[in-house]
């Protein structure tokens, strides 16, 4: 899996760029944000061809990880919101215990992840709730406590925190409190659209999940991709831990690749390496990968005797040790990435946890290096300077190599 | 008040559209939107307030000038029935029977709460004053309907039959409690009753009974052949100023549930009176404001009580399922906790007068003695018996051993997670490597448990 996906990459970075950078103030324009004219490292990303999404089908059919008459099966063409709508409408159908509501859910969703699902499935399963974070939440726990599988929607991550109880004293404990009666909350799936998007300012862009992996009990999850929207999403629903699913809404309409039409999951907890390298290794998850590839790109294309290793967390808590620690035991020099604010992020846990483990203490060649949001609030016009961008994660990378 | 009635009407035709037909309620939604107002109307067609006339004089409504709900009773404090049309629907055995859980709860209050003051288990709530709240509604609900408690309402768990040792084994954490030794005393919980186990956090049970209740009428949809259940729901008049309450509410009211709201108000929570808990007409008043049948009831009188949750019982599974609210009106005649010394904020007097004059027990012996159930002689026989049998398990529950350590780590998640297996390793190194610092012989299987 690991060297199909590596290769599929390898031979993406190769070819030219298809954007010469004349084409520049275009998209500029359409994505809210200018990109200074003579810049070579921070370019818009061109999601119509980033290895990081399956262009064609025979790319999908490499993906070992999806079941082979899956992979094998046909293929459609969705943007991120439509494959989380293709996972909920599969889980809808496949299982009558499944509900999805939230605020505005069921004329559709505020981003159009529940479109047609309450036509199709009955508005008994597909509904709106008051304007209530912590009544979404709590009323999810009760279904999922009598054997449901809830899937609540909060209308943008930013707004979490009213139900912030409810997930860590509740959905997060109640299997635990309960012991051997058995019951629980495990059925629960929270999905929230995170992270920036050019323009959401205070309360439309923040990325609250170090705030989960805190938390015992709950596995916190952020897909990348369509294809990982929909097998992720699954895998959450099905779980028997409440879930906490962080969609990166810059992605919704952006990232479009060939899904599978079939039902099928992707493993939770469970790292992807999409890139094999030997010299650095890059962890981050999200859309922040998009920027991470350009960076590799640019970055090995001025240095060819240097290779670096580029690792999906996908689920951010608990996440998979044994991925990171065996590509950190290999390059020796580590880079982690993300969108949420520096400190006691997911960044600090990684790097604690690389730092804790002898293995990959003995082997670091620098000191583990954190990008990641500055720890101020995200704010309207300064964006840009405020996420990680393309030059700051090359810079890094060079700083890692050059230490 | 006419325009809340009629409001009220409004959201039960839509549940039952609900019920009827998927697109027949898509619809409904779509014609409630497009609402408009008509010239020369007398009637308010805003969206968001339909029915509401108009009017050419400037009001404020003044909550003082509505009259506050009446507290429905059927017995009076000496025993005698006030409501002519009551008629017992129980047996004489049954009664005694309700009588003797009220009873087992008060006796084992006073052993625990003993027990707690000499150190021998970490804390106790006692119920004393409520346990006709407890017992009077467990008593009619289905056994499979589905409970969510606060802490105060172990009459319920009695009269549902949780066993003497089952308490025991919760309060003292031994090996046979189902929480695995997790949660502090009191936080009871049974799936074979039904009863979701106990938290901490107040309140946080609300929302979480609406969504329970929901899963009960959409299986009830699908399963047409299965068993019509409700969701019953406990908390305190100071559970209710938190904002699960409005959101529990709010939600099983826009969304039909069939959810039995009782709030125990019993003047107090901790140190706070009502007085510093909220300013309109108790609880009950706050249910009309959110579309919901709502009942205030005297909460020392268990038929009220019953006569009250048998009705609500029947209205909440009525038009495809509804939310209801009782308030039960009570005294917590007991310190708040074994943390809690309540003579520093109220009156010693104030409490024994309640003792004296108006006690769930003494209510309903009081009926049952002019009924010829009841009698001193039966009443001694009664108190010693189950003082035995609480002393018997006590003693037997406080020498148990203690769950295994392992079980510290388990149903955090589904399955042991690699990290948390690496933490049970570094425990279980770190007492082979100091022995004489960790006291495992109480813990079932030492600390071999720890091994993955
Ligand atoms: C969210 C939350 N805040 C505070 C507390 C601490 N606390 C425990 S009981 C209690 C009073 C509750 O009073 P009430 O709901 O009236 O119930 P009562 O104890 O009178 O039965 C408080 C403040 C808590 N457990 N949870």
């Amino acid at each position: 899996m690991k060297r199909q996906v590596a290769r599929q990459f390898r031979r993406a970075l190769g070819t030219p760029r298809p954007v010469p950078a004349a084409a520049l103030p275009l998209h500029a324009s359409r994505c809210y944000s200018t990109h200074p004219p003579n810049a070579k490292l921070n370019l818009p990303i061109e999601y119509g061809s980033t290895p990081l999404l399956a262009h064609s089908a025979d790319v999908v059919q490499k993906n070992i990880e999806i079941p082979i008459e899956v992979r094998n099966g046909a293929t459609k063409k969705l943007n991120l919101f439509q494959a989380v709508n293709d996972a909920l409408g599969t889980a809808l159908a496949e299982d009558e215990s499944v509900v999805v509501f939230g605020e505005d859910v069921a004329f559709g969703g505020v981003f159009r992840c529940t479109m047609k699902l309450a036509e199709t499935h009955g508005s008994e399963r597909v509904f709106n709730t008051p304007l209530s974070e912590q009544g979404i939440l709590g009323f999810g726990i009760g279904l999922a406590a009598e054997g449901m599988r809830p899937v609540a929607e909060i209308q943008f991550a930013d707004y979490v925190y009213p139900a912030f109880d409810q997930i860590v004293n509740e959905a997060a404990k109640m299997r635990y409190r309960d012991g051997s009666n058995g019951r629980g909350a495990g059925g629960l799936t929270v999905r929230m659209p995170c992270g920036g998007v050019g323009h959401g300012a205070l309360y439309h862009s923040q990325s609250p999940e170090s705030l989960f992996t805190h938390v015992p009990g709950v596995r916190v999850i952020m897909p990348r991709s369509p294809i990982q929207a929909k097998g992720l999403l699954l895998s959450a629903i099905r779980s028997n831990d409440p879930c906490i699913f962080m969609e990166p809404k810059i992605l919704y309409r952006a990232a479009v690749e060939q899904v599978p039409v079939a039902s099928y999951e992707l493993p939770l907890s469970k790292a992807e390496v999409l890139k094999e390298g030997s010299n650095v290794t890059v962890v981050s998850y999200g859309q922040p990968l998009y920027y991470c590839v350009e960076a590799i790109r640019q970055l090995e294309a001025q240095r060819p005797d240097v290779s670096i290793e580029l690792i999906d967390l996908r689920t951010v808590h608990p996440f998979d040790r044994e991925t990171v620690f065996s590509s950190v035991k290999k390059t020796g020099r580590v880079m982690i990435v993300h969108e949420a604010y520096t400190t006691a992020s997911v960044a600090s846990e990684v790097a604690a946890a690389i730092q804790e483990n002898p293995d990959t203490f003995n082997r670091l060649e620098a000191p583990v290096r954190r990008v990641a949001g500055w720890d101020i609030h995200n704010s309207l016009a300064f964006e840009r300077f405020h996420l990680p961008d393309i030059t700051r994660m090359y810079d890094n990378i060079k700083r890692l190599l050059d230490y | 008040m006419k325009s809340r009635m009629l409001q009220r009407v409004q959201l039960r035709a839509s549940t039952a559209t609900v019920a009827r037909s998927r697109v027949a309620a898509l619809g409904s939604v779509r014609a409630a939107s497009s609402v408009s107002q008509r010239p020369n109307s007398e009637f308010v067609q805003f969206p968001g307030a339909l029915k509401s006339a108009f009017t050419h004089s400037l009001n404020f409504e003044n909550p003082e000038s509505y009259k506050a709900l009446p507290t429905y009773r059927v017995v009076d404090q000496h025993g005698v029935v006030v409501d002519s049309s009551f008629e017992p629907d129980i047996s004489e055995q049954q009664v005694v029977k309700l009588y003797k859980d009220m009873l087992f709860i008060s006796i084992m209050d006073l052993i625990m709460f003993d027990a707690q003051r000499q150190g021998r288990l970490s804390f106790y709530m006692v119920s004393a004053g409520e346990e006709a709240v407890s017992v009077g509604t467990s008593s009619v609900l289905d056994p499979e309907d589905v409970v969510f408690c606060q802490y105060r309402e172990q009459g319920l768990f009695k009269e549902r039959g949780f066993t003497t040792k089952e308490f025991m084994s919760q309060l003292f954490s031994n090996r046979n409690d189902p929480g695995k030794g997790r949660n502090m005393p009191i936080h009871y919980g049974s799936k074979k009753l039904n009863v979701h186990t106990i938290s901490s956090p107040l309140a946080t049970q609300l929302p979480q009974a609406s969504g329970a209740g929901y899963a009960l009428k959409l299986q009830k949809l699908q399963n047409p052949e299965s068993k019509a259940r409700v969701c019953a729901v406990f908390f305190g008049e100071g559970a209710a100023s938190e904002g699960d309450f409005h959101a529990a509410m709010n939600i099983a009211a826009t969304r039909s549930c069939p959810v039995i709201f009782i709030c125990r108000n019993n003047g107090y929570a901790i140190s706070t009176p009502t007085l510093e808990q909220y300013r309109g007409d108790g609880i009950a008043s706050r249910g009309i404001g959110y579309g919901i049948d709502t009942i205030r009831v005297d909460g020392n009188d268990i038929w009220a009580v019953r006569e009250a949750t048998k009705k609500a019982r029947e209205l909440a599974l009525q038009d495809g399922g509804k939310p209801v609210l009782i308030e039960a009106m009570t005294y917590r005649v007991s310190h708040h906790s074994t943390s809690d010394d309540s003579f520093a904020y109220r009156a010693r007097v104030e409490v024994e007068d309640w003792k004296r004059r108006d006690n769930p027990l003494t209510r309903l012996r009081k009926w049952m003695e002019t009924k010829g159930y009841w009698d001193e002689a039966k009443e001694k026989e009664a108190r010693d018996a189950l003082r035995k049998e609480v002393l018997r398990e006590f003693s037997a529950a406080e020498r148990e051993k203690k769950p295994a350590i392992k079980t510290m780590f388990e149903d955090v998640y589904d399955e042991l997670t690699p990290g948390l297996k690496a933490q049970m390793q570094e425990l279980r190194e770190l007492i082979d490597n100091y022995p004489d610092e960790y006291d495992v012989g109480e813990f079932e299987g030492g600390k071999e448990t720890l091994k993955s």
